[in-house]
């Protein structure tokens, strides 16, 4: 089992090798990034200037290029959403094998406020281990500083670790 | 609580915001079930049941309206949100003030939905946690009820910690009077189980088809006067304990039942389908003798076995009169309480005749007569006279009461104690029909 990075419109500032690394040691799995192109027009909603994460998923689901010893993430900067939400910082499936976490929301500047390159890093980190873990089919943990709990606010996204509580550990270690 | 005994129904007839909102829920670990339209929503609840329902305002056929008003007939205790446009807050506002919790609309922001669903979960777990401490309470007061220094009870309250920390069935023996609900409440209240309630079920009490909806609840309709769902003793004694009394009063088929139940620790409400799990600790009581039930057939052998697993005998009061003084104290003590009335002791001659009567009611009937020796008596102490007639006739004293009345109990006592409580042979050899006696047995509060 190994972990997949899939760059596709992402942000310049993020540090793919600490991201990759990072990553590698909370899961204890070999972590590849790869660069691609997705045809992001489909995913495209003209009237709220997001892209459907759903359908993006759906996008790398159908590529047929998925394994089951691996699991893929995207990488993006895009501003995503599901139809019945605003915005989604990201999207997995559940015990499955593809994610997908996008920086847009996490970056200091979308709030109006100085550009801080390691905030946007760390935020960035936790939000992609948060997706992962959802396909190795953790859910949401009531742990305010766990990674799996489930936050809404970049300011929720500071206050957790990157890294799992002890619970969840528990659970990752026993798949 | 886990987040997946919490139940979500997502009812909208646009598959996308029934995918989406799934999705949303089912990370957070809920157990998530959706609907497109009122029809497929309201079979969805007969068949299991949900804590929150989000209910689109906008569907054709039956609206959010329409179907929150169904959906509060089943059950009363469901939440519902409604998904409106911003075109349509009016008829949310409507809804809100027809009893659903909040209304969301489209799109919703993450934070909002987190709120409102961690609000409800919150509620609920409060209301739960009330409950069982309520009951905990309530515990703690009980097992200080088992009151003696005697070489026998010791052995009981050793037996009851030893079990209590285990899962292991239990069945109390012992006369009428005894203190077995005593006994399976200090189990409890020992127990890891003991944030959980114990639910204790009288089988000797109600008749067959109450007994069975009791016990494992009801769908709306499930017979007529089902109303609404209700849920059973076995589901509100989920990860506690549930006390069946007089276990060997009930019948042939509910024995089925219940070895079913123990086997397999899932059944279904009547009238439903869907499975339900619980976990439940099993503590059984009882003063009829199941081993001859057994050999008669009267009571299923397998079951026998099931619930015979680890056994506690009361000793009757009799067999330990030197715990009747401290009985006696602790049971002035409650009442004089209770009443408010300085009565704090009791004249040795009063005790005397106390120590000399056999008890046939055991403990209870003991404490029946404390409290009506401190009901007629005068403070500070209780006399001699103020205690019944029957514990005078069986001492060494001449009765101080005619009464045919006191006669009367004191013999119907005895024939029952007898008879180990078997209602038909007492009546035979007492000479009256089964409903006299019944109502005899209540109008002289024998049980
Ligand atoms: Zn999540
Ligand atoms: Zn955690």
């Amino acid at each position: 089992m190994h972990i997949e990075i899939l760059g596709a419109r992402y942000n310049k500032y993020i540090n793919i090798d600490n991201l990759c690394k990072n990553v590698s040691n909370v899961f204890g799995l070999e972590v590849k990034f790869k660069k691609i192109v997705l045809d992001f027009g489909l995913a495209f909603d003209p009237h709220r200037l997001q892209y459907y994460s759903t359908k993006l998923l759906e996008l790398i689901i159908n590529s047929g290029n998925l394994n089951n010893d691996r699991k893929s993430i995207i990488l993006t900067d895009l501003d995503l959403f599901v139809p019945i939400l605003t915005y989604v910082f990201g999207e997995a499936e559940l015990n499955g094998k593809a994610a997908i976490a996008s920086s847009h929301r996490l970056h200091n500047e979308y709030y109006g406020l100085p550009r801080n390159d390691e905030l946007l890093q760390s935020r960035i980190e936790k939000e992609i281990i948060h997706e992962l873990g959802h396909t190795f089919g953790l859910i949401h943990c009531s742990d305010n500083f766990c990674v799996m709990h489930s936050s809404s606010y970049v300011e929720d996204i500071d206050l957790k670790y990157s890294d799992f509580c002890k619970e969840c550990r528990k659970i990752y270690n026993s798949l | 609580m886990d987040n997946k005994n919490f139940g979500i129904l997502i009812v909208d007839d646009e598959q996308i915001v029934r995918e989406s909102l799934y999705r949303w829920f089912i990370e957070d670990g809920f157990r998530v079930e959706t609907a497109e339209n009122g029809a497929d929503a309201l079979r969805k609840l007969q068949k299991s049941s949900f804590d929150i329902a989000f209910v689109d305002i906008r569907m054709p056929g039956m609206d959010g309206l329409e179907l929150q008003r169904r959906i509060k007939e089943i059950d009363k205790s469901i939440s519902i949100i409604i998904i409106t446009a911003f075109a349509s807050v009016e008829s949310a506002v409507r809804a809100l003030k027809e009893g659903a919790y909040d209304y969301v609309t489209k799109p919703i922001d993450p934070d909002e939905l987190s709120h409102i669903v961690s609000n409800i979960i919150n509620q609920k777990k409060l209301m739960l946690e009330n409950i069982q401490l309520k009951q905990k309470i309530e515990d703690l007061s009980q097992v200080e009820e088992i009151v003696g220094e005697s070489p026998q009870i010791k052995k009981v309250f050793e037996l009851i910690l030893t079990v209590a920390k285990t899962d292991t069935t239990v069945l109390i023996r012992g006369e009428s009077g005894t203190g077995k609900e005593l006994v399976a409440k200090a189990i409890h209240a020992n127990s890891s189980r003991k944030y959980f309630p114990i639910i204790p079920v009288n089988c000797g009490a109600l008749n067959d088809n109450l007994l069975e909806s009791e016990l494992f609840g009801h769908e709306r309709g499930a017979f007529t006067g089902a109303q609404y769902r209700r849920k059973g003793k076995f589901e509100m004694a989920d990860g506690g304990t549930i006390f069946f009394d007089e276990i060997g009063n009930v019948s042939e088929k509910l024995q089925v039942d219940l070895l079913r139940v123990l086997e397999t620790k899932q059944f279904t409400r009547l009238g439903g389908e869907q499975l339900i799990n619980v976990d439940v600790r099993i503590i059984c009581a009882t003063n009829r003798d199941l081993e001859q039930a057994v050999k008669e057939g009267k009571f299923r052998e397998d079951l026998y076995y099931r619930l015979n697993v680890f056994t506690i005998f009361l000793p009757p009061l009799r067999e330990r009169k030197s715990d009747i003084p401290i009985l006696v104290e602790h049971f002035i003590k409650k009442y004089s309480q209770v009443m408010s009335k300085p009565i704090m002791k009791i004249d040795p001659d009063a005790l005397d005749v106390l120590m000399r009567y056999d008890w046939p009611g055991n403990v209870r009937e003991l404490a029946n007569a404390i409290e009506r020796a401190m009901v007629i008596g005068k403070p500070p102490a209780i006399k001699k006279e103020d205690l019944p007639f029957q514990l005078l006739s069986n001492g060494v004293d001449k009765p101080l009461s005619d009464s045919l009345e006191e006669i009367e109990r004191a013999h119907i006592l005895k024939i029952l104690n007898q008879c180990d409580w078997n209602i038909t042979r007492s009546a035979e050899i007492l000479g009256i029909d089964r409903a006299t006696l019944y109502n005899k047995i209540n109008k002289y509060k024998l049980r």
